[in-house]
């Protein structure tokens, strides 16, 4: 036979099952959607980066610092910039802003900018073109939202600490930010030659330092750029650079993926000053100097990107796995169909191998078809995509067609349908020819045996085929094997289930039951049933929807909890030592109560059991985070544990009383200190150890008398370090102030009041905050609910699937009973027995798989506490029941639709 | 010739071997139209699966044409099926998702021993020959049982089988159209003198063939030839 006759063969052979096929084969069709979505999202998404990467820098380099630039860096700018390097600066800084006439306040992030900012990208503003006068008279441009927030108008003053401002305009569009960091922080742009009037950027100032640098021509091209920034690297802190390049050698020796220069333990310790909430950073004595190109730039996002990508791509890839066993169910009922047909052709004369081809052929175009269709839909997803995210992005996405994600989607796709209809297309060798004269045609002729070679073999394909899939995609050998291995246990918890259910529903008949209760369970373990089948799928479908829910459930819980839990309403930072008592007294005379005060001392680490930093950094035989040892830390000291902590080892601090007693009879004695738990990893200590602090210049020594794990997520102010109070209690100290303030006017008296006398100290309204959550977790809500509407939706065609594999089986028993005098509600409700008993099993056991999931989401990724939402799940259950019967019911229509006659006839 | 020597078929039924067939030996002539008759469950069917290569005996051979179907494996039975044998089956067995000239190209096909349109041209020939001219495009749900079984019978015949095996052709069908497939049968006998082997019940039917051979519980019983014929053609 021919390649052409075969075609023709398949082609004709295929006509009345052409859509009966091609919707076992749409089940792939949403894993490839989802692949080709995420992928074609990622490559816009990083080749704007790569068009964009100068706008998202704002230059060709930067150079940065959370504190003022030492002297070196100053006078290498300068001399920079007679070699043709221009820069421009930018500090940002977190203040509070006042209104007038409207009298609003709010929290701000002022950006003071210099000349020529920015270098590349350009700032829109309304009215259009105000940006250039920034620098010519005392104005400020805002974001839009400050507006609506403060109450006020372009025209209307704006006080920053001690100087007012005239509101000149908007922002629409400001290079490099994405849409939602000005929910968090309204953006306030002023000319930087005016900040030193606002008395706000003193010394020890929290702020953010950045000089972006314009390279001439000659020094533009990507080496020349990296070149540059590690001779001022090494220029700036020859020391800091030396460890940057070891590290870097590192990674490029271990083929590490990406090997940004900075990830680790820079981002860890940006991480770490992000959530240390009560971070007040202070006067650094030694600044850390951060230089960066544009291509570090590029890489941290693109690396960004592809690692959201790769997660994300694990649902594609387990949509595709849920596809593939679809196909796999539905081909299976297909051949169950074709064993006439099978056994006709062999008797003409076909080979098997000419049968498994021409079935072979037709399972391929199908699941081109279907990879196809999927293709398009990612497409459409794909477009779709940035009206969810944009505003989570800080560039503009160029949407357009990416021919690789797409291939690659589509090669996917046909692959794996390929590969999972073979199994059941195997069993079409195994008819024989006789089947034509005998007329017991039924499924067990295809019953397999064990030792089949070819069998084996496929079935060793297809774990190949998917392990190696997710290994390629997640790009890590260990982590692909890890998801390989949990996809494992979760199909092999839903087998052992359905193979109970089985067993059970062969032990439980009664013969006091209904007739249509007992046939219906008897159809759960007689030969050729389909609870394995449906049980896999359905039971993954609810398993991921209800993993997707329950994440979201605790997510948003944690959000609300965290927000809800301070016990006050309005936040006040940046408090110096001499500003608590009169803010007390403010307070107090509003009678609005102060409910929390915690002093804050900056210090940093000088010795650790007696050795120094610097030999300690020396020392390489010990792993230390290098970082760890060098920030600083602002401590706090007080008697208890509070609640966000929890204790992992060692005792907490004795009382007051005994340490007083103990401190009398030794006065030399260290004090005690508590430390987290990860920081103890870092730094590498343990109880008993002691560490001698630099409180300001003067040397504290104390010893670890506790470690503690810390929940980073509460909205308090947690600590690296705790000591007991009489170690620094009487060093300078700032302090977080929470109170309890009536809401409405008495709250925006109290901001404004505050404002006007102490222009230093900000302020931040916990409702204002909560509601800024809250508009945050929509936007993620709406991405999570689009995961789990999708699942629902890519597990129907898989569900029908399965149950079309026995359809044939129902049909011809369901015909014998009508047949035999069976009204159709009784065969109805034989079939809502089965499909309820199925469906019942399927949820349940995909409900218990998610907690066990979404458990390890939350404990293993959020690193949060698991709240089972319950009831919520049992609804997704329940509807996954009805969603069974539905479809069971849907694809047996016809027995209890048409008369036994025609039913047969079809049949 | 086909020739079956010793042909005997045991199941394995749990401990117990039930015997189906039972040391059959018996020679057909080609060009002969042959009637194996018995009672249900005497070993018809199975003889007629092992006599055109279906299925394999515990013990003995056939012979087709000099080849021992015995020693070819599954494949080279399904090659020489496709070369040299033909099926009627009683529930006519024709593909349903092929129209009747497909159906009955569908033999051509899988040995591509013709060219397509030659294909195409003999199966129309056949379909006009069983009367069926009018009807080619026509799927198998839209036939009656008759043309079904035409349809059967012009497939069987367009490969230009040495054998023809009919299962029960007529049994599925009414007195009437039965009687158009065993005229059409006899007809293609004679034209092509192609051997016929015909299972059924049908004792009238069965006497129209040259020769019967009876079974009862496995074994041949009788083996008659039937004096309208020429002997020397059905026996040998």
């Amino acid at each position: 036979m021919t390649a052409a006759t075969l075609l023709r063969l398949a082609w004709r052979e295929s006509r009345t099952a052409r859509r009966r096929l091609a919707l076992y084969m749409s089940s792939i069709a949403f894993g490839v959607a989802a692949l080709v979505a995420i992928d074609s999202f990622a490559s816009n998404v990083t080749r704007s980066i790569r068009e964009q990467s100068r706008t998202l820098l704002g230059g060709d380099m930067s150079i940065g610092a959370s504190a003022v630039f030492p002297a070196v860096v100053d006078s290498l700018l300068d001399s920079l910039a007679t070699r043709g390097v221009s820069n421009t600066r930018v500090t940002t800084f977190a203040s509070m802003a006042l209104a007038e006439p409207s009298g609003g306040t709010r929290l701000v992030q002022v950006k003071a900018v210099s000349r020529g900012y920015p270098f590349y990208g350009s700032i829109d503003t309304k009215p259009a073109g105000i940006w250039a006068t920034v620098h010519d008279a005392a104005i400020v441009i805002v974001d839009p939202s400050l507006l609506i927030a403060l109450n006020a108008a372009v025209g209307d003053s704006l006080r920053l600490g001690t100087r007012m401002f005239r509101i000149a305009g908007t922002v629409q569009n400001a290079p490099g930010d994405a849409g939602i960091s000005s929910v968090i922080g309204p953006r306030v742009y002023v000319s930087s030659t005016l900040i030193a009037s606002t008395g706000l950027l003193r010394f020890g100032s929290r702020a953010q330092y950045d000089a972006l640098l314009r390279l001439p021509p000659a020094l533009a091209a990507k080496a020349d750029a990296a070149t540059l920034a590690r001779n001022l690297r090494r220029r700036i802190d020859p020391r800091a650079a030396a460890l940057q390049e070891a590290a870097e050698a590192r990674d490029k020796r271990g083929g590490a993926r990406g090997g940004a220069p900075d990830a680790g333990p820079a981002q860890a310790e940006d991480a770490r000053n992000a959530t240390d909430s009560a971070g007040l950073k202070s006067g650094a004595t030694r600044t850390r100097v951060r230089v960066r190109t544009v291509a570090d730039t590029e890489r941290d996002f693109t690396e960004a990107v592809a690692r959201l990508a790769d997660f994300l791509s694990i649902i594609g890839l387990i949509a595709l796995l849920l596809g593939g066993i679809g196909v796999a169910s539905g081909v299976n009922a297909f051949v169950a169909a074709k064993i006439d047909t099978v056994a006709v052709l062999r008797c003409l004369g076909a080979t098997s191998r000419q049968v498994l081809a021409l079935y072979m052929v037709q399972a391929g175009a199908m699941g081109l078809l279907g990879a196809t269709a999927g293709a398009m839909l990612g497409v459409a997803v794909q477009f779709l995509l940035p009206r969810v995210v944009a505003d989570f992005l800080p560039i503009d996405v160029q949407l357009a067609l990416e021919p690789k994600p797409l291939l690659l989607g589509l090669a996917t796709g046909v692959w794996v349908s390929l590969v999972f209809a073979m199994r059941p297309l195997l069993a079409l060798r195994r008819i024989s020819p006789l089947q034509a004269i005998r007329r017991d045609a039924d499924q067990t002729v295809l019953q397999r045996e064990w030792k089949d070679l070819a069998r084996m073999s496929v079935d060793g394909v297809l774990v190949g085929s998917i392990v190696s899939i997710i290994v390629v995609r997640i790009g890590d050998v260990r982590d692909g094997l890890v998801i390989s291995a949990g996809i494992t246990a979760a199909v092999a918890v839903l087998w052992v289930a359905a193979t109970l259910l089985i067993f059970a529903a062969r032990r439980s008949t009664r013969p006091s039951w209904p007739f249509e209760l007992r046939q219906g369970i008897a159809n759960l373990h007689r030969p050729a049933n389909q609870t394995r089948a449906v049980t896999l799928a359905l039971g993954f479908g609810a398993f991921l929807l209800s993993t997707v829910y329950l994440v979201q459930a605790n997510l948003l819980s944690r959000v609300q909890s965290s927000a809800e839990a301070s016990s006050g309403n309005l936040l006040f930072f940046d408090v110096q030592d001499d500003q608590a008592a009169p803010l007390d007294s403010l307070l107090r005379a509003r009678k609005q109560p102060i409910v929390q005060q915690t002093p804050i001392v900056t210090m940093r680490i000088d010795a650790i059991n007696g050795r120094s930093i610097s030999s300690l950094v020396a020392d390489t035989t010990v792993r230390r985070a290098g970082w760890a040892l060098r920030r600083e830390y602002r401590s706090t000291y007080r008697e208890n544990i509070v609640g966000s902590e929890k204790l992992a080892s060692g005792d907490w601090f004795a009382d007051s009383a005994t340490r007083a007693t103990a401190r009398a009879a030794n006065p030399e004695a260290p004090f005690a200190m508590s430390i987290e738990k990860d920081l103890s990893v870092d730094l590498g200590v343990a109880l008993g150890d002691t560490v001698t602090w630099n409180v300001q210049g003067v040397p504290v020594r104390t010893v670890v008398t506790n470690v503690r794990t810390v929940n980073w997520a509460r909205f308090e102010a947690n600590f690296f370090v705790v000591l007991a109070p009489e170690a620094i209690r009487h060093a300078p100290q700032q302090y977080v102030i929470v109170a309890n303030v009536d809401s409405g006017p008495m709250l925006a008296e109290v901001q404004r009041d505050v404002v006007r006398r102490f222009p230093n100290i900000s302020s931040l309204d916990l409702t204002l905050v909560r509601q800024t959550i809250g508009a945050i977790v929509n936007k993620v809500t709406l991405a999570i609910r689009f995961l789990g509407i999708f699942s629902i939706v890519m597990g129907i065609p898989v569900l029908f699937s399965a149950v079309a594999a026995t359809r044939r089986a129902r049909l011809r028993e369901g015909v014998l009973l009508r047949t035999l005098g069976a009204s159709r509600a009784q065969v109805a409700r034989i079939l809502l027995a089965e499909y309820g008993a199925l469906g019942a099993l399927g949820a349940l056991t995909g409900m218990l798989l998610a907690f066990g999931g979404a458990w390890g989401l939350t404990h293993y990724v959020f690193k949060d506490a698991f709240n089972p939402a319950v009831l919520p799940t049992l609804v997704i259950a329940a509807g996954m029941l009805l969603l069974t019967m539905a479809i069971g019911l849907l694809t047996s229509r016809d027995v209890y639709k048409a008369t036994p006659m025609a039913a047969i006839r079809d049949a | 010739m086909l020739v079956a020597h010793g042909l005997t078929k045991e199941y394995q039924s749990g401990t117990q071997t039930l015997v189906v067939l039972r040391d059959v030996t018996f020679k057909i002539a080609d060009g002969a139209f042959v009637s194996i008759v018995g009672p249900s469950g005497s070993g018809k069917t199975t003889l007629l699966g092992l006599l055109a290569g279906l299925d394999t005996p515990s013990r003995g051979t056939v012979t087709l044409d000099g080849v021992d179907l015995g020693s070819l494996d599954e494949d080279r039975r399904a090659k020489l099926r496709g070369e040299k044998v033909g099926f009627v089956f009683q529930s006519f067995q024709l593909i349903p998702t092929l129209t009747a000239l497909e159906n009955v190209q569908v033999p051509l096909e899988l040995s591509g021993a013709v060219p397509m349109r030659e294909a195409t041209a003999r199966a129309r020939d056949l379909l006009t020959r069983v009367g069926l001219g009018d009807r080619t495009h026509h799927f198998p749900q839209q036939l009656s049982g008759g043309e079904q079984q035409r349809v059967a019978l012009a497939r069987a015949f367009v490969n230009e089988p040495r054998v023809l095996f009919a299962d029960e052709p007529t049994g599925n069908l009414d007195g009437t159209t039965g009687e158009v497939i065993v005229e059409l049968l006899m007809q293609l006998n004679r034209e092509r003198g192609c051997t016929i082997v015909l299972v059924t019940h049908d004792a009238a039917l069965a006497a129209r063939t040259q020769r019967t051979i009876r079974l009862r519980d496995g074994i041949v019983v009788e083996d008659v030839l039937h004096p309208a014929f020429d002997t020397a053609v059905a026996s040998v």
